[in-house]
């Protein structure tokens, strides 16, 4: 059985018919994780607590009880997201043996829901890169490709969906984490507003950009686990009042009279040739279906970059000053003073990328470069989010690529962090205005390699995203075929 | 401006890192390609701007989420110390802090 076959809601129905039982649909997720672990899509796969869920859920099922709207989901949770007893890494050496006490407010309401969390998958160590080649626990790699990354930071739930692992994933975008790798990887993927879910239990990068999403092989599933997590929660003061949508009604509408704006600053001069064709035909497609393109400009998109690169390390260098080795995780042995322990414990517990943006941050918030660097990119950030506010007064989604190129190869931008710091250039603007985001494949490249459209909506506006994305996904049904892997003919 | 070998070390020591040689020249590198990016942000005129400290999460009706301010138990000392490299009797041991 593979997962890319059915949807949560007729999952959920064969379940409730007895057609097929939930350990059943649990033990074929289990058998492909375990089929393709070359990908190393998963960090920790939670077998015995999953197939105990889906006895669960099976006797429920026998007893003819109401099954809850994810029953029998099979959904895999990015290793920053905190599950009580589970091991939980972040990617990274320094949470090595870390057992949470407690669970993320996200994966608590999966599971009322009925969903089947199956394990912890691989990200970029402490979601800080762009292609899943930064975690302590190895690669992930592509599964349309194995020479190439799958993107990042969420690289191991973008391929969890794509290889068919799991029905959909939950991720973590701070800069682009889940619509980068959902581009990269030929799925959708989806970063609601700020505020939109709880991040409670979500382990801090930069907490003025962080918000959780799902990936999914189809917009009705997104919109599934949407519906399920999104919402206040008293446990973390960022998550929102503003009331939610039925998300799931919302992506029958049409799009006529729908206003899309195609920002010039997007399709420029970096943008790979291919991928800028996928994209404006997908944008054309929206014009078929009666949708409005309209040219609108985001003019200070080409500063967002340095804005995120300052802001976001600022940040993480403030979260991660709590890996000191006394609380949770590895300590540097035989240290003799307090303060040559918590130096060598980082030293030895963060790998390359992780302390070079600590560096960075450390250094713009420092005496003399604070109001230089980190004064003048929250300046800055207020004309990034002012560029939307202004773009929304003529349009009502905005359409641009997600990445500006299909998947890169491994290695090919390990050695030169500005050039893995580019590949965000499209998604970063999102997190930087607190915007919903979401990627949609569109295509595949010459060689065979997905091609994502992301579209960005107003504040707490993820209805209309998502009502755009489902007709788009519905009239490309013919040009993007999802991955069917060699061994499954 | 570029960053040098004695920045670089000033900023480690801030952040808690006890880099190697190697780290101290790559980072040294780097962080002054990164920061010549960055520079790029001074073409702009800010001076009439408001820095954006956080994204809202209030809009129409909705303010911004408060909770009551009620006591409720914590942790507790044993699930607080269970993760910890060295503890003791609800406590977390570390290496001597003054003196030796």
């Amino acid at each position: 059985m593979n997962l890319k076959d059915v949807t949560i809601k007729s999952l959920r129905r064969a379940i409730v018919s007895r057609e097929i039982s939930a350990v059943e649909v649990c033990r074929a997720a289990l058998e492909r994780i375990e089929r393709r672990a070359d990908l190393n899509a998963f960090i920790t796969v939670t077998a015995d607590a999953a197939l105990e869920r889906a006895e669960a859920i099976d006797r429920a099922a026998d007893a003819g009880k109401e099954l809850p709207q994810l029953a029998g989901a099979i959904i895999a949770v990015k290793d920053n997201l905190v599950m009580r007893g589970v091991r939980t890494t972040a990617g990274s050496r320094i949470l090595f043996d870390y057992k949470p006490p407690y669970t993320a407010t996200a994966i608590e309401r999966l599971e009322s829901a009925g969903a089947i969390i199956i394990g912890k998958t691989n990200l970029d160590e402490f979601a800080m890169g762009s292609s899943t080649e930064n975690s302590a626990y190895g690669p992930v790699k592509n599964p349309w490709d194995v020479t190439r990354v799958p993107g990042g930071s969420s690289g191991g739930s973008a391929v969890a969906v794509a290889a068919g692992m799991v029905v959909a994933a939950l991720g973590s975008d701070t800069g682009g984490s889940i619509r980068q790798p959902a581009s990269l990887c030929g799925v959708v993927g989806l970063k609601p507003t700020y505020g939109r879910v709880s991040r409670y239990g979500l382990i801090a990068f930069g907490s003025s950009l962080d918000q959780i999403g799902p990936f999914a092989n189809c917009v009705e599933d997104a919109a599934q686990v949407l519906t399920v997590i999104a919402g206040r929660d008293p446990m973390d003061s960022t998550s929102s009042n503003v009331a939610t949508d039925d998300y799931i009604a919302a992506i029958e509408g049409d799009v006529r009279g729908l206003r899309v704006g195609v920002p010039r600053e997007y399709y420029g001069e970096g943008l790979d040739a291919e991928v800028k064709e996928k994209v404006e035909a997908a944008i054309n497609k929206l014009e078929e279906l009666g949708a409005a393109i309209v040219d609108v400009s985001l003019p200070h998109t080409e500063y967002a970059v340095p804005v995120y690169y300052l802001i976001a390390t600022a940040e993480a260098s403030s979260n991660l000053a709590r890996y000191d080795g006394v609380r949770y995780g590895f300590r540097a042995e035989e240290a003799r003073t307090l303060r040559e322990m918590y130096s060598r414990t980082r030293e030895e517990g963060f790998g390359a990328e992780v302390k070079r943006r600590i560096m960075l941050g450390t250094y713009a918030l420092s005496a003399g470069y604070y109001d230089a660097y980190y004064g003048k990119a929250q300046k800055v950030r207020s004309l990034v989010e002012r560029d939307f506010r202004n773009a929304f007064d003529v349009c009502d989604v905005i359409a641009t690529p997600t990445s500006p190129t299909p998947a890169f190869r491994l290695g090919e931008k390990a050695n030169d962090p500005l050039e893995m710091y580019l590949s965000d250039i499209y998604t970063i603007t999102a997190n930087l205005a607190g915007v919903p985001g979401l990627s949609l494949p569109v295509g595949l490249s010459s060689s065979g390699l997905p091609v994502g459209l992301q579209l960005i909506g107003r504040h707490f506006d993820e209805a209309t995203l998502a009502r755009a994305a489902h007709n788009l996904e519905l009239a490309l049904g013919a040009d993007f075929k999802p991955l069917r892997l060699n061994d499954e003919g | 401006m570029p960053v040098t070998k004695t920045d670089v070390e000033k900023i480690a020591e801030l952040a808690r890192l006890e880099l190697t040689p190697e780290e101290t020249r790559s980072f040294t590198e780097q962080l002054s390609a990164i920061l010549g990016y960055i520079e790029k942000l001074n073409e702009l005129d800010t001076s009439e701007v408001e820095p954006m400290s956080h994204c809202p999460t209030a809009s129409g009706d909705a303010e911004y989420a408060r909770r009551d301010d009620i006591v409720r138990p914590g942790l507790g000392q044993t699930l607080a110390t269970e993760n910890a490299p060295d503890a003791e009797a609800g406590y977390f041991k570390v290496p001597k802090v003054i003196g030796g």
